[in-house]
């Protein structure tokens, strides 16, 4: 077997793990709903039979109760299956998207395949970071999903045959430059996962009728843990898309000898940043905070999205790398 | 007058009658933080016309195509200034405002962020209840765990260090709420978060100055050298000249640039895998050095850069005029038209010694494959080099002063040549050979294939401020969004005043909801108040 088929047989691989863990993952949310909507109403039980507490105290200005109450986990059959089909896929994209840099002969980002099954790569172990730290099922589906779709779409539409590397790609920069985007690109998902349940989650909160029918969407956080969450992830999403637009210049400028010249490449990134600023002066406004700067948080995830495959299929430019 | 609260960030006085008023007002709302975020909206909104219709800087021709194709709305479109967005007024009018909101906004918050450094943290509040105080025992003495304390949040380490990751701490004795004495302790840090979150504005403010100051002082130019040619640094040498408007001709320096070989690499598919311009450089007063330009590595020379930009084929030619003379020696550009370098080029022979004026253009294969005008090219390398000729004869319109496109022929006083059969008389030639023109106008030989290199050559001394404007705003960036934001209160009432023997310590901590570190913050300086080892993980955190 050479690199090639087993980069192949390895990213199959990944994509039927990511399926299953994905239905997975949304088991064992359905789960974890049922096992919060019962301990509510026990609560409201004994709270109705038990003296009322002072409702001021033990409740900190960032909305968690000081009362240290035991986190609710949740253990199913579900949630075992999702996590080491979740790690097994990541694994296995692993072994794929190495083996694909290997088989080009360079980093596997200079092709609209190569920067798909890297970058859905990245979402996942971002994901399997951050669920190291804490208990994120609810992400899970998502991002998982994302990446199925995402990994099928590469596979069987984007597929190109690796080639060498024009002149104008072979550089330092593309290391640098492609792998930060990429990156950020895989936090931004992520981000962007956490902004749409805090949405949905917010809106089902305050009643809005279609949203009742998705009783997983009990298992997820408050809005406001969402939106913190969110925001970390943007935080960090946005740090490193500035630095790509940065680097981005700096290799402009070495291959082309300008560093901005508002090709449509250039002018989406621009687009972008400024969305996502928006969204992070939003979150400090009043009257924007919340609702209205998580739907700018998810127009700029549009955009990111809009510039990976409108802007390299349609637009003409200079970022020809799209091998088509 | 009533105070009216447009955000956060932002009073505004309700306007009085008379401008000064008035512009009181608007300066308020343009300093707002609601206007700059609509106004940042609005700069991607605007910018995303940009990218969809063609743009007169970006590609001229495309959108001279557009403007033929759309006679109705291409004129109004480029009227509105959308053909060309980044130049437009209404693009710049959104930028300007937004940095004049900018500077607005970041003047006001560098003399509030100095006054704050200088006064001392604000007081811990008389009562913590409402930040979930978390109250242990120490075996301390009460002025011990308040040493204590202020040694674990002022923190450690050399001073810009201790700056970096330390509370700014207060300590007051004061009586408390219920009448008890205590010492109340008001740790605050957030100044390196204000601080880098002005740096990384006011950074941006420079990238725009450094970007304004670049296209004034900027010089850039565009020149195509054939193997062993020199090119001198001087506006008339190059094929097209911009500067920005505070750069004189005067300031090029007139160094000379020789190609000695463009080294052209192509893989079996015919794909480039390199390219390499071999060169001399002579600088003035210096010894000629050997250089090397590759795409994304540029040759320095005085402050400017030269990049390889392209390349192509220059085949030499030798013309003999219809008296035998040598009317026209030396190479000629072809510019390329494909991937496999089918390329074209014009000959123009003004020289004769008789007679009318000879013209020729013509289509170079590198690798023909087939005969006669079927033949294509199927390789960029000159395997089988042929190039097919077209002859003209009449005047080629150099007189008449107007610069012409020394790539293409002006047609319009020219004839073509035509064979016995009456069709355009097509001559084929591969090098070394030597062909006899029709009529008796005299020969044509192609004496060798050259290839050349497209230079462009670029200064710009407001790039280094550039990078230390980009380095500096992303440094700024970082401490804006990761330094934590925190208030930590602790209050101890002193041992008299509770009558016992133990110290009892209350603490209390206060930050934005997406800190997850703050937890943290509390129990150090629990732990540091009651004698315990300094905790170093998070506490887990509660699901809801
Ligand atoms: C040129 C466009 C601008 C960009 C790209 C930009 C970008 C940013 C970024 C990335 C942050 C960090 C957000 C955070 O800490 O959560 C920020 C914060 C902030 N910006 Fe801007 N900004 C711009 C213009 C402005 C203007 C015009 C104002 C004044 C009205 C302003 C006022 C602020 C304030 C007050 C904060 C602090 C928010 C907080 O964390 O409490 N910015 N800006």
């Amino acid at each position: 077997m050479n690199a090639q088929e087993l980069s192949w047989l390895a990213l199959w691989g990944a994509t039927a793990l990511y399926a299953i863990a994905m239905v997975a993952s949304s088991m064992h949310l359905a789960r974890v709903a049922d096992a919060k909507v019962a301990r509510k109403r026990e609560r409201e039980l004994v709270a109705a039979g038990a003296m009322p507490a002072d409702p001021a105290a033990g409740v900190s200005m960032n909305g968690a109760p000081a009362a240290a109450s035991a986190p609710l986990k949740v253990t199913s059959k579900a949630r075992g299956i999702a996590q080491a089909t979740t790690l097994m896929g990541a694994v296995l994209q692993g072994i794929g998207v190495i083996s694909r840099g290997i088989e080009a002969g360079h980093v596997p980002w200079s092709t609209m395949y190569e920067y798909t099954i890297t970058g859905t790569w990245v979402a996942v172990v971002v994901l399997l970071i951050v669920q190291r730290r804490r208990d994120v099922a609810y992400l899970a589906p998502g991002v998982t999903g994302f990446a199925t779709i995402g990994l099928g779409l590469a596979m069987t539409v984007l597929y190109a045959q690796s080639t060498g590397l024009q002149p104008a790609l072979q550089s330092f920069w593309l290391v640098i430059h492609v792998s930060i985007a990429i990156i950020s690109t895989g936090i931004f998902t992520v981000g962007a996962t956490a902004t749409v349940l805090q949405l949905m989650r917010d809106y089902r909160d305050a009643g809005t009728g279609w949203l009742q029918r998705f009783h997983w969407l009990e298992a997820t956080p408050s809005p406001a843990r969402l939106e913190a969450l969110a925001f970390r992830l943007h935080a960090v999403g946005f740090v490193l898309w500035t630095f790509t637009v940065m680097a981005g210049a700096v290799w402009a400028e070495h291959a082309w000898g300008r560093y901005w010249g508002w090709d449509p490449k250039e002018v989406w990134s621009f687009v972008i940043w400024v969305i996502y600023a928006a969204y992070l002066h939003a979150r400090t406004t009043q009257g924007w905070a919340g609702r209205r700067s998580a739907v700018i948080a998810l127009i700029g995830f549009v955009a990111l999205i809009m510039n990976f495959t409108v802007v390299n299929l349609v637009f003409q430019g200079l970022h020809t790398y799209s091998g088509t | 007058m009533a105070r009216v609260k447009l955000d956060n960030y932002a009073y505004a006085d309700v306007p009085r009658l008379g401008p000064r008023g008035w512009l009181r007002w608007m300066w308020r709302q343009v300093t707002s933080m609601r206007v700059a975020l609509i106004l940042l909206i609005l700069l991607a909104l605007a910018a995303i016309p940009g990218s969809v219709l063609p743009q007169w800087p970006q590609d001229a021709s495309d959108t001279a195509a557009f403007l033929a194709e759309n006679p109705t709305w291409g004129p109004i479109l480029d009227r509105l200034g959308f053909l060309d967005v980044f130049g437009s007024a209404w693009f710049t009018a959104i930028y300007l405002l937004l940095f004049a909101s900018l500077i607005g906004c970041i003047i006001p918050r560098i003399g509030v962020y100095w006054r704050e450094l200088r006064a001392e943290v604000p007081a811990a509040p008389s009562r913590l209840d409402r930040y979930a105080p978390v109250t242990e025992d120490s075996p301390l003495s009460p002025a011990d765990a308040v040493a204590a304390i202020r040694t674990e949040l002022a923190g450690r380490g050399p001073a810009p260090w201790q700056w970096l990751t330390g509370f700014r701490v207060r300590v007051d004795e004061r009586t408390g709420r219920d009448g008890v004495a205590e010492i109340a302790v008001s740790a605050h840090r957030g100044h390196v978060r204000e601080a880098g979150n002005l740096v990384f504005h006011v950074s941006l403010v420079g990238i725009l100055l450094a970007v304004a100051a670049g296209s004034l002082l900027t010089y850039r130019g565009q020149a195509l050298i054939v193997e062993g040619d020199s090119f001198t640094n001087a506006v008339v040498a190059y094929d097209t000249y911009e500067a920005g408007s505070l750069f004189s001709e005067d300031d090029l320096e007139p160094w000379i640039l020789t190609l000695e070989e463009l080294d052209a690499q192509f893989d079996d598919t015919g794909r480039p895998t390199m390219f390499t311009a071999h060169a001399t450089l002579t600088e003035p007063g210096q010894e000629p050095r050997a250089v090397d330009a590759q795409v994304n590595r540029p040759i320095q020379v005085e402050g400017a850069k030269i990049y390889l930009q392209g390349n192509g084929y220059a085949p030499s030619f030798t013309v003999t005029d219809s008296a035998g003379n040598v009317a026209f020696q030396g190479a000629v550009p072809f510019i390329p038209q494909d991937d496999v370098y089918t390329s074209t080029g014009v000959i123009k022979v003004p020289d004769v010694t008789e007679g009318e004026q000879l013209g020729f253009s013509g289509t170079l294969l590198p690798s023909a494959l087939g005969e006669g005008p079927d033949a294509i090219s199927v390789f960029p390398s000159p395997e089988n080099p042929v190039i097919y000729l077209q002859m003209y004869t009449g005047d080629l319109g150099l007189d008449d002063g107007i610069p012409q496109n020394v790539y293409t022929l002006d047609e319009s006083q020219l004839s073509p040549v035509r064979d016995d059969a009456g069709d355009v008389a097509v001559i084929e030639l591969v090098p070394g050979q030597t062909v006899e023109l029709p009529e008796g106008l005299g020969s044509i030989t192609w004496d060798s294939l050259d290839r050349f290199a497209g230079f462009d050559l670029r200064r710009d001394p407001s790039l280094p401020w550039l990078l230390a404007f980009a380095i500096t705003s992303l440094l700024g960036l970082g401490m804006s969004l990761f330094a934590p934001r925190r208030r930590v209160w602790v209050t101890v009432p002193t041992a008299d005043a509770a009558g016992g023997e133990v110290t009892v310590v209350t603490a209390a901590v206060w930050s934005p909801p997406h800190d997850a570190g703050a937890a943290l913050t509390r129990e150090r300086a629990l732990a540091a108040a009651t004698g315990r080892p300094r905790p170093s993980s998070t506490s887990p955190e509660d699901d809801e």
